[in-house]
């Protein structure tokens, strides 16, 4: 028997890299399926939510300059840390989700693929949605995706781990920043994936988790001046998604509000091309 | 030097303008139930031209229902092959009739005959024809195999492009399968009118196409009727704001083309010459009335004396007067209220400190003018760089280093335009990379086609117009999963 007494993480926000508590110093009580109590996770707060704005408008700066080849290898890598900590995810979804071994190892399996399937994206994904334009001119004319900015996203509630990737991985493989408020109940797989990126080479900003209630946060950041996205994805309440798109009108954000899809099933281009804005060049031909 | 010409109008005798107009629903032309009518007005003139019907609830319930039967039983069945000859049709009217659009357009906006004639006509013919090649090749629109038009389109247009912007609007929308019902912007209906007109002499089924008229009451209804699948609205930032707050909680997708603050920046390699060309062409095209005007001039320091010297030289050579003249370049303001807007906006540029430098040019008695205007020594706190003037008034900043050009430049809520100026291939290149804004026209400005997506960036909207990327506004992916989905689709 081993009686050694474990150590235990204390779980908190990811904002520009770092891992704070939340400003508000509030804490919420994280239990598994069995209602066994698992951790107490950072309640975060409108101030969170601003810091994580900042946060990301900077790591935007750097990430949507980085070339398409680093941005894949940068998600490649964070695949490549995950596959590392596959058991603890494992683990970690087991308790959140209340999995069998074998579908929480599908799931986090799943889960790294979609990573690696993303990540060779970063380079083509302009192929594919840009192109010339034969225009009745004498004009070079092309159009290429460009990152809208800053992308709030609030993750599935029920798909811890592979609904969160899912959402996360196509927002930042087309050069956007993330601020991510992770499922409300089922947050400790987020937090351990926050880790991953910590050590993964991500610039920091490019990603910001929030755990807590997002009716408390998510209206912050869709009213916030320097967001420029929402993905509706994890919010399942019909009014909460109508305050959200009403606050959002404010400052003409891109409002997405897709229907829950089979996580497991391989995504279409639809996420890809979500949070892209067309950019078209003109330029004269002429000797 | 100043050159005489004789005038030389376009002759007004091609058009004939009914004293009043009904709505268009179903393929007829029918009275307001209300009875309300408004009058529209040459701007030029102030001379009444019709009696325009003002649509309520109940005529906005037929034209949806109109719409909504046409879907359902004809043009949602309808093969591609035989949507798009429809869509021939209406291109091959619009260039038959080309002439008596133009100067209809003209009378009703007040914009130059030789642009209603050379740009507004030509181009919408050609989205209608571009997007024709579309409707049965739709597989091919980057959405996955069948992609499924989304139902009835609501459109709302301004009047700065009266004509163009309706064949934005509904030649995309009818290429994917949806019927439409269309209002104009209150000023100018009555090219939309002819278009009925045009649909009717191309046989369109009843019904795909109804057009009525009225003010923001009517757009309200459009927006708000939940037998809409879809709204595209091109206008303000305000009100474009207001609509995507009505859809809030709604399935019914949105895409929005708004307002802009473009900066046109001239780096001190440019041609001096030909960039002054573009800052005319950028903002005193159409009076100023573009959206994506190239309304901030940003002038590398050691170049803005000599270029503002070139440009006030130039621009004492433009022709402002009588719309119908072929020799004009700057036609009158499309309203009184604009017009107020407009003079509003030059005394806060006085006011605020900046120096006003008006063209001379001879202000016709009648009719709502303004003279080409430029605002020197702007800052960026001033509200003529902030705000859009939608006027022909130039404000003009500097700047020492590509990065401050940039800095400036991205400095606004909006993000439709911008124009860059310099011989150096990779400050081009890198410019047009650094610039938030969904069109960028380097060497050049205010060129358009429908090959070539048009939106914003930022406040300046979402979604596109022409291109490929312009057809995933009035289609949903055949496979998607997430048909939900909302905003951008």
């Amino acid at each position: 028997m081993n009686d050694r007494v474990e150590v235990r993480k204390t779980y908190k926000l990811f904002i520009g890299g770092a891992f704070p508590r939340s400003e508000s110093g509030r804490t919420y009580e994280v239990h598994d399926t069995d209602d066994k109590f698992l951790a107490n996770a950072a309640k975060g707060s409108r101030k969170d939510a601003r810091d994580a704005v900042l946060a990301a408008r900077k790591g935007f700066a750097a990430w949507s300059a980085a070339t398409a080849y680093n941005r894949g290898q940068v998600l490649y890598r964070v695949a490549e840390v995950m596959e590392g900590r596959r058991e603890q995810f494992i683990a970690d979804v087991q308790a959140a989700e209340g999995l069998g071994d074998k579908k929480s190892a599908r799931v986090v399996d799943t889960s790294i693929d979609r990573l690696v399937w993303y990540a060779g994206w970063a380079d083509k994904y302009a192929q594919v949605l840009g192109n010339t334009n034969p225009v009745a001119g004498p004009y070079f004319n092309f159009s290429i995706p460009e990152p809208t900015g800053v992308v709030a996203a609030i993750a599935p509630q029920d798909s811890s781990l592979l609904g969160l990737v899912s959402v996360i991985a196509p927002i930042v493989v087309t050069g956007n920043a993330a601020i991510v408020i992770a499922s409300t109940l089922r947050p400790i797989p987020a937090i351990t994936f926050t880790e991953v990126l910590a050590t993964s080479d991500v610039p920091p900003g490019v990603i910001n988790m929030l755990t807590g209630d997002p009716a408390e946060i998510a209206p912050w950041l869709a009213s916030h001046g320097d967001v420029n996205a929402i993905d509706l994805t994890g919010v399942t309440s019909t009014e909460l998604a109508k305050k959200l798109e009403i606050e959002a009108a404010g400052t003409v954000k891109r409002v997405r509000r897709p229907a829950q899809p089979n996580w497991l099933s391989t995504p279409d281009l639809g996420r890809l091309g979500a949070f892209v804005e067309t950019k078209t060049v003109w330029h004269p031909l002429g000797a | 030097m100043t050159f005489e010409y004789a005038p030389a109008p376009e002759s007004r005798a091609i058009v004939s303008i009914a004293p009043s107009y009904g709505l268009f629903i179903n393929g007829e032309f029918v009275d307001p139930t209300s009875g309300t009518t408004f009058k529209t007005v040459n701007p030029a003139t102030e001379e009444v031209l019709a009696e325009i019907s003002e649509a309520n609830q109940s005529d906005v319930n037929a034209a949806v229902n109109s719409a909504r039967r046409a879907y359902d039983r004809v043009w949602s069945v309808m093969s591609g092959r035989d949507r798009a000859k429809y869509l021939f049709r209406i291109a091959r009217l619009l260039q038959e009739r080309a002439r008596e659009f133009a100067v209809l357009e003209t009378l009703d906006n007040g914009k130059p005959i030789r642009e209603s004639r050379d740009i507004d006509v030509p181009l919408a013919a050609a989205h209608f024809f571009y997007h024709a090649g579309w409707a049965d090749k739709l597989d091919y629109a980057g959405l996955g195999p069948n992609p499924q038009a989304l139902g009835v389109a609501g459109q709302i247009i301004p009047w700065n492009f009266p004509l163009l912007m309706l064949a934005w609007k509904i030649a995309p929308a009818l290429a994917c399968g949806n019927t439409v019902v269309l209002k104009p912007a209150e000023s100018t209906s009555l090219t939309a009118l002819l278009f009925a007109e045009i649909c009717q002499q191309a046989d369109l089924p009843p019904g795909v196409v109804n057009i009525i008229t009225g003010a923001g009451d009517t757009g309200r209804m459009i927006v708000e009727h939940d037998g809409i699948d879809k709204i595209a609205f091109t206008g303000s930032t305000e009100v474009g704001k207001s609509i995507a707050r009505a859809l809030a909680g709604t399935s019914r997708k949105l895409t929005l083309e708004l307002g802009g603050k473009a900066a046109n920046i001239v780096f001190d390699d440019a041609p001096i010459d030909q960039a002054v060309e573009g800052i005319v062409d950028g903002i005193f095209f159409n009076q100023g009335h573009v959206c994506c005007a190239g309304s901030r001039l940003l002038l590398q320091e050691s170049i803005a004396e000599e270029t503002i010297d070139a440009l006030k030289r130039r621009l004492q050579t433009l022709r402002l007067g009588d719309p119908l003249d072929k020799n004009t370049d700057i036609g009158a303001i499309n309203s009184r209220e604009q017009l107020n807007k407009i003079d509003e906006l030059i005394k806060s540029g006085d006011d605020e400190g900046a120096q006003r430098w008006t063209a001379p040019c001879e202000i016709p008695d009648k009719g709502w003018w303004c003279a080409p205007t430029i605002f020197t020594n702007v800052t960026q706190a001033h509200r003529i760089a902030r705000e859009e003037i939608f006027g022909p008034v130039l404000s003009v900043l500097t700047f020492r280093t590509p990065d401050e050009a940039i800095e400036k430049a991205n400095n606004t809520p909006f993000g439709l335009s911008a124009g860059i100026w310099t011989e150096k291939g990779s400050r081009i290149l890198m410019m047009a990379n650094e610039l938030r804004a969904g069109v960028i026209w380097a060497n050049t400005f205010n060129r358009f086609d429908p090959a070539s997506p048009f939106g914003g960036f930022k406040e300046s909207g979402f979604g596109r117009e022409g291109g490929i990327q312009g057809l995933s506004g009035y289609l949903q992916s055949g496979t998607d999963s997430d048909d939900q989905a909302k905003g951008m689709s």
